[in-house]
């Protein structure tokens, strides 16, 4: 019987011709990541074990996105035991205010991550690469500090569900929609434990971004890795950015899967995730009348240059209702020098919209966008869980960037068609 | 190990934000994180909950983000285990790697309530709640994590492994 894409990555890493899923293996890792909020505890750990010096200087990446630049001052002393360590372990990897942007959007821009490549991270979003065929998983803090010093990390060979998407995409139907739509099928525990695989012609003809924003919200559903098998747009996406090698894996014919679920998407509407689950997804046809305080168009699942060519596209000449603030946040510095170059800043500036330096921001209610009591926002982010954006009371509608930036213009949740 | 304490129950889909709210993540220090544990979830339970207490919930417990401070917070607020339906993954990972006692049991939730006094063995898996004649017995745990329980932890035995 033939493998997976995720079982053939497993087993190569761990030195075996073959794994099965259940399987516990010890593998090696091509890259270790963590943030200003993960990497604190992680390097305590690494140094509390007596260790000295990390694996490998050019296999380790530490960026302070999510409350910096700094918040506060426990905020800035969090980035600092970061930022010592990356100098005293002379890392390659450490992006400092100024070069960073959200990790997971930073690092396939870097070329940080190719396919056949097994990642982990101390973020539960490292499932992100996956759209690149790579295997990529969120882990905590211990694991990290644990591959840090060994280069490897133990796994249990997941089961993998297979995703077929047919058809063709509406307008304004992106990535982000087909996952949300995905994830309100299948529950946020309906792939926990186990690789999505995500195929068919319709996400053939998606943007390597649109990917990352798929591979991205896998753990919503409670997923160990999303993954493509790469393509023609994958390795024109990677080859722009590295020179370093890599292999393609792709799943066999007879490769067993747990499920094989097909979707046309043809009839497949922008989606809207109500609060305070992800899987709460409604089109946004059916969404009524939610009248909004806030938009937010950022993060690892949709600040990137696409995303903001699509709020664009949409606020051109419009302007944002009274009494709603919009806040655009480019995911990297590299996004946020484009997106100024194409004249979007000035769209979004007209429409009263305002822009931040990159950064996690109020995705997970750190900074730039807090909700008060009562207070509901749309955003384009991935979780919309009690108090995530802020106050408990608060409310986090989620949706694709046309959806937030229409409905910042209309004042209510609303359809880029009702314009 | 034998535990004895007093049952919180939580429902299904638990997620890191409810167990420690990101607001809070400027820190990782045990004590701080502990005054805050779950109360987005219930507002009373950082201030009432004690030591040697069990927390009992449903599905999927510690969902969400990959953040060690959730189990880290829900240890130091003194919760001598979490019994759920089933755990999230990267939670379940994290509580075996730093060494909060975790046991998965779809049986527990429906069979006990809020406040029942409840004795668990780590060992055996066993579950009871003397005072209704509730014995149940926990999913054993995977080999590979008893080892790493017996090691301590992931960082004992990765200690073991580069002879630090
Ligand atoms: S943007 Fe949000 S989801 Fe993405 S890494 Fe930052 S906090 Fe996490």
């Amino acid at each position: 019987m033939g493998m997976t894409t995720v079982e053939k990555i497993l087993a190569s890493h761990a030195g075996l011709d073959r794994v099965i899923p259940g399987q516990l293996i010890e593998a090696r890792v091509d890259l270790v990541l963590a943030n200003d909020i993960t990497a604190p505890i992680a390097i305590k750990e690494f140094r509390e074990a007596g260790a000295r010096k990390v694996f490998d200087r050019e296999r380790i990446v530490l960026v302070p996105d999510h409350f910096a630049p700094n918040k506060d001052i426990a905020s800035a002393e969090q980035c600092r035991i970061m930022r010592e360590f990356a100098v005293e372990q002379s890392l390659k990897y450490y992006f400092e205010v100024g070069e960073m942007g959200i990790e997971h959007a930073l690092l396939p821009e870097q070329g940080l991550v190719l396919p056949g490549d097994i990642v982990i991270g101390a973020d539960s979003h490292t499932c992100t690469y996956g759209a690149l065929g790579a295997f990529a998983t969120g882990v905590g803090s211990t694991d990290v500090a644990a591959a840090m010093i060994t280069g490897e990390a133990w796994f249990k060979v997941p089961e993998t569900i297979r995703f077929v998407y047919k058809g063709t995409l509406q307008p304004w139907v992106s990535g982000k929609d087909l996952i949300l739509y995905t994830i309100g099928d299948i529950g946020v525990d309906g792939a926990r434990y186990k690789a999505m695989e995500f195929s068919g012609e319709a996400l053939a003809a998606l943007s390597v971004e649109s990917r990352l924003t798929m591979a991205n919200m896998a753990i919503e559903a409670g997923a160990k890795c999303g993954i493509f098998n790469p393509d023609a747009k994958t390795i024109q996406f990677v080859r722009e950015r590295t020179s370093r090698g890599y292999t393609v894996y792709e799943s066999d014919r007879d490769a067993h899967y747990a499920e094989v679920r097909e979707y046309d998407v043809s009839s497949v509407e922008p989606q809207v995730s109500f609060p305070h689950s992800p899987a709460n997804t409604r089109p946004v046809s059916a969404a009524g009348t939610i009248p909004i305080n806030q938009s937010v168009i950022g993060s690892c699942t949709n600040g990137r240059i696409e995303d903001l060519r699509s709020a664009a596209q949409v606020l051109k000449g419009r302007r944002v209702a009274s009494g709603v603030r919009l806040i655009i946040i480019p995911a990297t510095q590299a996004i946020y020098k484009q997106a100024l170059k194409e004249g979007l800043f000035e769209i979004f500036l007209d429409a009263h919209a305002v822009i931040s330096t990159p950064t996690c921001g109020p995705c997970l209610g750190g900074h730039m966008g807090i909700l008060a009591k009562g207070e509901t926002a749309i955003a384009t982010t991935n979780r919309n869980f009690v108090g995530r954006m802020g106050h408990p009371e608060s409310r986090v509608f989620l949706s694709n960037p046309a959806v937030a930036a229409a409905s910042a213009v209309l004042g209510r949740i609303a359809s880029p068609e009702e314009l | 190990m034998e535990l004895k304490g007093k049952i919180w129950k939580f429902g299904d889909n638990v997620d890191t934000d409810a167990i420690i709210p990101a607001r809070y993540l400027n820190t990782s220090d045990p004590a701080e994180l502990a005054r805050h544990c779950m109360e987005d979830a219930d507002p009373a339970f950082p201030g009432t909950v004690k030591k040697g207490d069990i927390i009992v919930a449903g599905a999927n417990f510690g969902c969400g983000s990959s953040r060690e401070h959730a189990p880290i917070a829900i240890k130091a607020a003194g919760v001598a285990c979490v019994i759920a339906k089933s755990f999230a993954r990267i939670f379940y990972r994290n509580a075996f790697n730093m060494g909060l006692p975790i046991l998965e049991c779809p049986e527990a939730f429906d069979s006990v309530a809020e406040g029942d006094e409840v004795s668990v063995s780590l060992a055996s898996g066993e579950i009871s709640v003397p005072a209704k004649g509730v014995k149940l017995k926990a999913r054993p745990v995977p080999e590979f994590m008893q080892s790493l329980l017996n090691a301590g932890g992931l960082m004992s035995y990765v200690k073991k492994k580069a002879r630090l």
